[in-house]
């Protein structure tokens, strides 16, 4: 009982790394300049490798023929546990660097908060990965800085993909029923308590940026309960091309 | 005693005859300076361009693990990009010189990267062969006459047998498969066989540049004893994969003690040189769509970091 939580909980926090690894997966050879296809390649890559840690633990729990690659390709749209805004398209530079923002910040938090786990597994994964995100954390800060506040059309770019992406934040938040276990029996954090220090860093950095919030937000809530956008298929079909059309071999 | 003086040319010929490195700061012929521009920006932009064949299997990797091993050669290639276009700023162009020259079309890059990658095998295949071609070509590299070039190849190629092995490794499971991922590997190798034993270039009567090549150290054996090492090499971890190389006239010569192999389609290969690959379009436009809507990212970060020099400049003022 208490370990299919613990399996289900594990969905959670790889499923975001993982739809956002995907995502910057797709742009890598397409970016302005090589050090940013470098830079946010290696974010892929860190996502990616916490994504294994945290599958490769569930496939533990899960026993007979599951596998990290199973668990992370073999599921249904609908068993997808990741938020809104990890599943948002590469529209611009500006929208890939807001949504890295915004995932980072909170990603920072969890990982902060994790390192305190009762689990011991989620303690390990956490403290590798934190240094990774503190990493990562840096580099989409500067980045919204230097867009932010650098020329006008940089700035008109980055302020809508605030607008656009803000309404995908507090979903983070939102805790699912998995997570409340996780925070009632000291696996995971509040997600509540984190909320308030997730905005004003995310405030104090945008207004170095010369950007805002904006003033009235409806902000959407669904994907980690597995009320997905349209975009999620698509990147499904790619994801899961291989294991779909060949199933059951080995790579 | 020797009291004739040199011209700055034959001395310059010395120094790298003497195994002397040439540096950036370093007095060289203008033909020698404008050929490694051109040499070594052509590199640069085939570890770029073949970005993208590779890049294309990134998002329908079959496992994480091929994931991240693919994410991370791709990155590899960045790199190697990087140094490459670091090296040859050294003679004096810029890297936004070099980008227009690609994007434009007016630079070469490695023709191998004009054919597209169709199946999770093509990056088994593109590992082994057309990394295994490249180290080939590019180990003489490292010990090259520039400097800046031959630092670069040092760190380059030790990276690169490390995408052979893995591209190896990736047909050795598909070849330790089923039948479906055996004939994904075979029809992988008929695909890449042919294209990557272009990798080396025209036969060597039809390589003018050969001899000069020579002198300066960018080449060490010709195309064509190049291009026997990468059949010599390549058969006997063919014969392991199982795998059938698409030529007919492939056979051991006991008498030259190299394997003899058939005539490459040299109308084909000056084709793909000239532009008519089926790939050729899509990678430029790709290239040039990634350059063209990342102007403003570049302009922005250059303003903003003259914004914040300028704030310094005020508070030490
Ligand atoms: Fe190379
Ligand atoms: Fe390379
Ligand atoms: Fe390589």
């Amino acid at each position: 009982m208490l370990q299919e939580k613990l399996y289900e909980y594990l969905l959670h926090l790889g499923d975001n790394s993982m739809i956002l690894g995907q995502r910057l997966g797709e742009l890598c050879g397409h970016g302005p300049e090589l050090e940013t296809d470098i830079a946010l390649t290696n974010i892929s890559l860190d996502l990616f490798g916490q994504v294994r840690n945290y599958f490769q633990a569930a496939a533990q729990i899960k026993g007979g023929d599951a596998t990290e690659d199973t668990i992370a390709m073999l599921r249904y749209e609908h068993e997808y546990k990741n938020v809104y805004l990890v599943e948002q398209p590469n529209d611009d530079f500006a929208h890939v660097i807001v949504r890295q923002f915004f995932f980072d910040v909170y990603h920072q938090l969890l990982l902060n908060e994790l390192i305190k786990s009762k689990n011991e597994t989620l303690v390990a994964i956490a403290k590798k990965s934190i240094k990774e995100v503190d990493y990562h954390v840096d580099f989409s800060s500067t980045w919204v800085k230097r867009l932010g506040d650098g020329t006008e059309v940089s700035h008109e770019k980055m302020q809508t993909a605030v607008n656009t992406l803000w309404r995908y934040s507090m979903e983070l938040f939102n805790a699912t029923e998995v997570e409340q276990w996780a925070a009632e029996s000291g696996v995971g954090p509040d997600l509540d308590a984190l909320k308030p220090f997730y905005i004003s860093r995310v405030e104090e950095v945008l207004h170095e940026a010369t950007l805002t919030l904006p003033e009235e937000t409806v902000f959407q809530y669904g994907a980690k309960t597995g009320r997905h956008s349209e975009n999620m298929g698509y990147i499904l079909v790619d994801f899961q091309y291989m294991q779909r059309a060949y199933p059951n071999m080995k790579w | 005693m020797e009291n004739k003086t040199l011209s700055l040319d034959e001395q310059f010929q010395k120094r790298i005859d003497n195994g002397e490195n040439i540096e950036a700061k370093d007095w060289m012929p203008e033909k020698y300076r404008k050929t490694h521009i051109r040499q070594i920006s052509q590199h640069a932009h085939s570890e770029v361009v073949g970005m993208l064949p590779e890049g294309n299997w990134i998002s329908r990797a079959p496992s994480l693990r091929r994931k991240v091993a693919l994410l991370a050669k791709v990155q590899d290639e960045a790199g190697h990009g990087l140094y490459l276009y670091s090296a040859a700023e050294t003679l004096g162009i810029t890297r936004d010189q070099l980008m227009e020259q690609l994007n434009s079309g007016r630079a070469k890059y490695s023709s191998i990267f004009n054919y597209p990658t169709v199946s999770w095998a093509d990056m088994g295949a593109v590992g082994w062969l057309v990394d295994g071609a490249a180290i080939i070509n590019q180990v003489m590299l490292t010990k090259t006459s520039y400097g800046p070039y031959a630092r670069a190849m040092v760190r380059i190629c030790k990276e690169e047998s490390f995408h052979q092995r893995q591209g190896y490794e990736i047909m050795l499971s598909l070849c330790n498969g089923t039948e479906a991922q055996k004939a994904m590997a075979q029809d992988a190798l008929n695909r890449w066989w042919w294209p990557s034993m272009m990798m080396f270039g025209p036969r060597d009567e039809d390589s003018p540049n050969t001899e000069q090549s020579m002198k300066w150290k960018i080449k060490k054996k010709t195309n064509d004893e190049l291009r026997q090492q990468f059949v010599d090499q390549t058969v006997p971890q063919a014969e392991i994969l199982g795998l059938t190389i698409p030529d007919k006239d492939l056979k051991w010569n006991d008498e030259r003690g190299h394997y003899d192999f058939g005539i490459l389609d040299w109308e084909e290969f000056w084709n793909v040189v000239k532009g008519n690959g089926l790939m050729n379009e899509k990678r430029l436009k790709d290239r040039n769509a990634a350059w063209d809507e990342g102007a403003w990212v570049r302009e922005a970060a250059y303003t903003y970091a003259s914004k914040q020099a300028e704030k310094r400049a005020k508070k030490t003022a």
